[in-house]
């Protein structure tokens, strides 16, 4: 049962990245690709119907993760107290500003609401990043299960790190450049003209920093915790996963190339989630890992709820969870295709 | 200030600001329902642009409602941490089912319903409607189920390492004092939908514009204001006082302000708890009605404080007996208020009496206050309990957060959330003043 919920959790975790990442991305692209109004509209227009549905999975992963593994949830959102308040601050203003902006008609304002958009998902990539970043490193846990962890200290990984230092910022940037990615190849699909020619032309240098920070970030974790090549030594077979990683990535580069923008947006989606799929197996059994000694990891077996909680929620949550993919694919087959502004009236 | 104080005043303080939007969000969805089925019914454009409209006094609504409720998920995990890790299993699952079940629906269909009306058929833009309305009444009663798990703790175990464990997943979902508290909860909410909508309505009606629309929202708002707020005192509000009364003996008799045991015990319309006397100062009461209420005679006999021990009394006492008596007072306005505009409406001179469109349009704000205080009432009686009977707030709370920390996010909520409410007060003053008709090109084009 601990086995399964993991990964549905994961499965939660990717939903969250790969659909809410292209409309982070294209916050991030809007403040430098747009050129007029109508651009700016068009762009909006792609994400506006679907925005608020993918933050969904945000809020139904965080409670999955609640009753799943109570210890876990606890111990995670009070240690990382003040960087979650930040996001929550800066999802705040970023649905504000996007959805806001529609009903205002002053060139002002709405120059401030499009630049607290683009900043605002602009820093909750590199948080979102930096705090992958942080699990994947370990935090100081105490023999309690809990810890609190200030924003910054000396920016080393040692025992007692914040939750800035240099490692977790390569983290933070790894999803920014991933996700501004993501974000222009949906852009790709949804945009016609001059404005798509821009975003596809991105593509490439934001496709190299990529490269080369996957690359990176992936010697840094091995130096940051060598436990985390344990499991892909133990089962080889897994290696397939950073095989996937640069797989997808080459993928990405082709398509994009070939004026295939569905299949480059696919693929990727395919290397978020292969890169966070390494990243849970990296960490399996442990949920988060300790600092202070792996006496004090939160594993799987500690965190797990009860049995009962956990059958019952397996019933209700794949029932569901199917009922919300209706509803997801219906929505995004009934605003597929190009951006018209003629008829997304608002 | 103590961590423990902050804590609270950090929880009451995002989930007060954060439900002035779904009571509307919530009330307004039925209502838009009713507009749409009117609209289809009759094939009425002018219902049609009346339903557009509230769509984006909903939609602005709605908005404000995401960004200020997902803190709230969150502040479980960070500002109450050891709470979290017993109770996660049980109130865990209904919030986990609130995303599940009814947000992936709502978010769903209110992308269709307002920016796919051209690319879906008209019966199904009325369906969005109803699903968006469906949604937003399924999430209400997701956090309903685990308020009242934490009112009235039913269907749990504990584990050997102290976590409560669900025993009984419908007994969780169908616990009478969630089925209780959601009637009378969504009763309010309808309340606040219409009001609003009666409130703009008079507006149209005073200005001297618009006057086919503020005719049709002083209708449907004074409609269901008469019902909903009849249903509101009886049986909703009287039958969940009841149970309240059998559960949390402690609870009624603070917001009664009932110090002493007694039968034939009167109910104070107003007056002052003291708490160092134990009377009431300055008091009006009505003699033996507390003891018909709660138990239908007049000399039945009513538990007071005296009888519970001081260490389990509600700790902000005064204020829970104030805000009770705010939300029956505020209550007794409602239903005669409504009662008085729906016989002016069935006589046929709502649309000329001033007065009464004035005294609706002042009336706008009532609702909220009464809400908030009802669920001030709510909260503040479970105290000194995070977990009634089980598990103390003192408890609860994350205890790796300091005091200091939380104060630092706490100004910054405040900070941003008056930000938030003065924009919310401008969109929305400009939407009611651009009213239901549709703009000019000239004026879409400008846009």
């Amino acid at each position: 049962m601990g086995f399964i919920w993991f990964w549905l959790v994961a499965v939660m975790i990717v939903g969250y990245v790969v659909l809410d990442g292209f409309d982070l991305g294209v916050g991030v692209l809007h403040l430098f690709l747009v050129r007029t109004e109508t651009e700016r509209r068009s762009t909006l227009a792609s994400i506006g119907p679907v925005w608020d549905g993918n933050e969904v999975w945000l809020l139904a992963g965080g409670g999955t993760l609640y009753f799943a593994f109570p210890l876990l949830y606890a111990s995670a959102f009070s240690g990382f107290y003040l960087p979650l308040m930040i996001v929550l601050w800066l999802l705040i203003l970023r649905g504000v500003s996007l959805e806001l902006r529609n009903h205002i008609d002053v060139g002002v304002w709405r120059a401030l609401l499009d630049g607290l958009f683009g900043l605002a998902s602009a820093l909750l990539t590199i948080f979102f990043g930096a705090a992958l970043a942080n699990v994947l490193r370990g935090v100081p846990l105490q023999a309690d299960g809990y810890f609190f962890l200030p924003l910054w200290t000396n920016w080393q990984p040692g025992p007692r790190p914040g939750i800035l230092d240099w490692y977790t910022v390569i983290g933070g940037l790894v999803a920014l450049t991933a996700l501004t990615l993501h974000g222009a190849l949906w852009l790709t699909i949804k945009i016609s003209g001059d404005l798509a020619e821009r975003a596809r032309s991105i593509v490439t240098p934001l496709w190299l920093g990529l490269v080369a920070l996957t690359a990176v970030s992936l010697a840094a974790t091995i130096a940051v915790r060598p436990a985390s090549l344990y499991n892909y030594f133990n089962y080889p077979i897994t290696f397939i996963v950073p095989a996937g990683v640069v797989a997808s990535l080459a993928a990405v580069w082709l398509f994009n190339r070939a004026a295939q923008p569905v299949k480059a947006f696919l693929s990727s989606s395919l290397y978020l989630f292969f890169m966070l799929a390494g990243a849970c197996w990296s960490l399996y059994p442990t949920l988060l890992p300790a600092t202070t000694g792996s006496a004090n990891d939160i594993t799987l077996s500690r965190a797990i709820s009860g049995p009962h909680t956990l059958a019952v929620g397996l019933v209700w949550w794949s029932f569901g969870m199917a009922l919300a993919v209706c509803y997801i694919v219906f929505v995004y087959s009934r605003f597929h295709g190009k951006v018209d502004l003629g008829v997304s009236g608002h | 200030m103590t961590a423990e104080l902050i804590h609270r005043l950090h929880f009451a303080f995002t989930i007060t600001f954060h439900y002035l939007f779904p009571q509307l969000t919530m009330g307004l969805a039925l209502l838009i329902v009713v507009l749409k089925s009117v609209a289809i019914r009759t094939g009425s454009e002018e219902w049609d642009r009346a339903a557009r409209f509230w769509g984006r006094i909903f939609a602005i609504n709605f908005v404000f409602g995401v960004v200020t409720g997902i803190p709230m998920e969150f502040e479980f995990g960070t500002n109450w941490a050891r709470f979290s890790r017993l109770s996660g299993g049980v109130i865990g699952q209904p919030l986990a089912m609130e995303g599940v079940f009814s947000f992936f629906l709502e978010s769903a269909f209110l992308g269709l319903f307002l920016y796919g009306e051209k690319r879906i058929s008209k019966l199904m833009h009325w369906f969005s409607a109803v699903m968006v309305f469906l949604g937003s009444w399924i999430s209400g009663f997701f956090i309903i189920v685990t308020d009242a798990w934490m009112q009235h703790p039913v269907a749990f175990d504990r584990l050997p390492n102290g976590q409560f464990e669900v025993l009984s997943f419908w007994q969780l979902l169908l616990n009478p004092w969630a089925l209780l508290q959601y009637a009378h909860n969504m009763t309010g909410a309808v309340i606040t939908g219409s009001f609003v909508m009666a409130a703009v309505g008079a507006f149209f009606l005073l200005e001297g514009r618009l006057q086919n629309y503020g005719r049709i929202f002083l209708k449907v708002g004074v409609i269901a204001g008469v019902i909903s707020s009849i249903l509101i005192i009886f049986p909703t509000g009287d039958m969940h006082g009841k149970y309240v009364a059998r559960n949390q003996p402690a609870a009624i008799a603070a917001m009664e302000g009932q110090f002493k045991t007694e039968s034939g015990a009167g109910m104070v319309l107003i007056g002052q708890p003291n708490e160092e006397t134990g009377l009431i100062d300055n008091p009006i009461v009505v003699n033996d009605a507390l003891s018909f209420l709660i138990y239908g005679t007049t000399k039945a006999e009513v538990k007071g404080l005296d009888q519970i021990p001081q260490d389990q009394w509600p700790t902000a006492l005064p204020l829970l007996f104030y805000a009770y008596h705010i939300m029956a007072g505020l209550g007794t306005w409602f239903a005669l208020l409504m009662i008085v505009a729906a016989f002016l409406l069935w006589r046929g001179r709502l649309y000329s009496a001033r007065w009464a469109q004035w005294a609706l349009l002042l009336s706008f704000p009532l609702p909220y206050i009464a809400n908030t205080a009802g669920w001030m009432t709510a909260e503040l009686g479970r105290q000194p309990w995070l977990i009634y009977g089980l598990m103390r707030t003192s408890e609860g709370y994350s205890n790796t957060v300091s005091a200091s920390n939380g104060l630092f996010t706490l100004l910054g909520f405040m900070g941003l959330y008056a930000l938030l409410g003065l924009l919310f007060t401008v969109l929305i003053y400009r939407e009611i003043s651009n009213g239901p008709e549709p703009k000019s090109a000239a004026a879409i084009h400008a846009n």
